[in-house]
């Protein structure tokens, strides 16, 4: 398929042009990758704050008196536990514990879910949640995604300055909470949630007026970042990209995403297969991985290598600003997998030996 | 912005001519902000032939990793051990601190088959 037939546009596009961002095709959609540079970004999201154009991320309302019921049998947590105003991250597995995304629900009332999917899986989430929803269940399913833009908000600035612009006390949303606020004419949502392992805001705010806010974020001295630096800062943190580290071919087990599974709830649709898969145990596992030795960076599929041995597959890899050296996520033997084993990578044919380490690489200090 | 003194490839490597036989061989700064921040360079051994316009190294930046050709012929004297080290260098200073190699030319009628400075801002005119 052709990168550039049909490629969306976020209501963000006018501002990235302006603003100097170097746009390009992802998950179907005109993303900025970078706007000055993909490490000065990261730095200035670990340093004070950033701003990230999510809006390709899929945003699907799912409500009605069965709406709680039908996420029970999908995804990965207890939907009917969730508290008002909350959000839990989990996963949606396929027959086979298989990954078919990664997403965060948020439960904006009694009825009413907001479920946001990867961009390029949320026809694919749509179609597994038609499949289990029942004609007569009473659940709307709608997918309001192009009403809306998200703009994420992270670094340790970040808070502070949603709180100066808005009529909340941000401060007081906690971490997975999400609230109603206005921040000048516009009612947005704001859920203290994020993909960088620093403290911040998930803002979705009407089409609109997307710009304005976005503007008026990086004059209050946000610094604009692509999807370069969002990659580098999750890697950092540890967290998982479907299509990466996840895929229908890996279960959560796998993963390393246990604590985000709960199989044992009657309905849901993957309980029993991840049940047996949880009993049989892992024969691979994700692990994070250091480079010890020089020769660039260990990218996505570049073979892992015990001694002669192949062991493995790098899911991704970055050079981390933080850490100044080249990490990586990857598969391996289970054998492979406990923190201080030394493993090499097989980068364009140089043997570069690494570590496997714990994860996340990176994690803030948290004050209070 | 690109020195008129140097020499330069399609590639986008520049050739600072030293004396007779020996250059200095480095990536331009449109090369170098193109890439965006370099984390890896891997360059051939001291003593190693390089060949004109033949592949001789690579340079890996956050993006992506591109192949470094050599704009001459010849057998590399000296290598820039402070950018192997630190290759942000190519970045901060793609003209000077960030030059790459010093070879020992086999030809240096190979020299004419590069461009002036005028030449390659024409090039580049035309890459867009």
């Amino acid at each position: 398929m052709d990168d550039n037939v049909h490629l969306q546009r976020t209501p963000l596009y006018d501002a990235h042009v302006k603003q100097g961002g170097r746009l390009v095709p992802f998950a179907g959609w005109e993303m900025p990758i970078q706007y000055t540079g993909i490490l000065d970004e990261a730095r200035a999201v670990r340093s004070s704050v950033g701003i990230f154009d999510v809006s390709h991320m899929g945003r699907l309302e799912i409500s009605g008196s069965g709406a709680a019921n039908l996420l029970n049998r999908v995804l990965s947590v207890n939907a009917s536990a969730l508290r008002l105003e909350r959000a839990r991250y989990n996963v949606i597995c396929d027959e086979s514990g298989g990954i078919i995304d990664d997403c965060i629900v948020y439960r904006r009332s009694e009825e009413m879910f907001l479920l946001v999917p990867n961009a390029s899986n949320t026809d694919s989430v749509l179609q597994w949640l038609a499949r289990w929803n029942e004609p007569d269940a009473g659940v709307a399913i709608v997918n309001v995604t192009s009403e809306s833009a998200m703009i994420a908000i992270q670094g340790p600035d970040a808070v502070g300055m949603v709180d100066g612009l808005c009529d909340i006390d941000a401060s007081a949303v906690r971490p997975f909470a999400t609230v109603k606020a206005s921040i000048g004419s516009s009612q947005v949502w704001l859920a203290r949630t994020g993909y960088t392992g620093e403290d911040g805001f998930e803002i979705i705010v009407p089409a609109d007026s997307a710009g304005e806010l976005w503007n008026a974020l990086a004059s209050a001295g946000a610094t604009p970042c692509g999807l370069g630096a969002r990659d580098v800062l999750r890697l950092e943190a540890g967290l998982l990209l479907h299509g990466n580290e996840m895929d229908t071919g890996v279960n959560p087990y796998e993963a390393g995403l246990d604590r985000f599974v709960d199989p044992d709830r009657d309905g849901y649709v993957a309980g029993p297969v991840l049940n047996r898969l949880k009993k049989a145990g892992l024969s691979k596992r994700l692990v994070g991985f250091v480079l010890t030795g020089r020769g660039g960076i260990p990218r996505h599929g570049y073979a892992i290598l015990g001694g002669a041995e192949s062991i493995g597959i790098v899911t991704s890899g970055v050079h981390s600003p933080t850490l100044d050296c080249s990490i990586g996520m990857g598969y391996v033997g289970i054998q492979y997998a406990d923190p201080g084993t030394v493993i090499q990578i097989d980068i364009r044919g140089r043997i570069v030996d690494a570590e496997v380490t714990e994860l996340p690489f990176y994690s803030r200090r948290r004050s209070g | 912005m690109n020195p008129a003194e140097l020499k330069y490839s399609e590639e986008h490597e520049w050739v600072q001519v030293e004396s007779e036989t020996v250059v200095l061989v480095g990536i331009t700064e449109f090369a170098a902000e193109s890439l965006g921040d370099v984390v890896y360079v891997d360059l051939p051994e001291v003593d190693a032939n390089v060949g004109q316009f033949e592949k001789m190294g690579e340079i890996e930046s956050v993006k992506a990793v591109s192949d470094l050709y050599s704009p001459v012929s010849g057998k590399i004297t000296e290598r820039n051990e402070q950018v192997l080290d630190n290759p942000q260098l190519v970045n901060d200073a793609p003209f000077e601190g960030g030059w790459l190699i010093r070879v020992l030319l086999d030809d240096p009628s190979q020299l004419d088959k590069l461009m002036s400075a005028d030449q390659y801002e024409s090039f580049l005119a035309s890459q867009d």
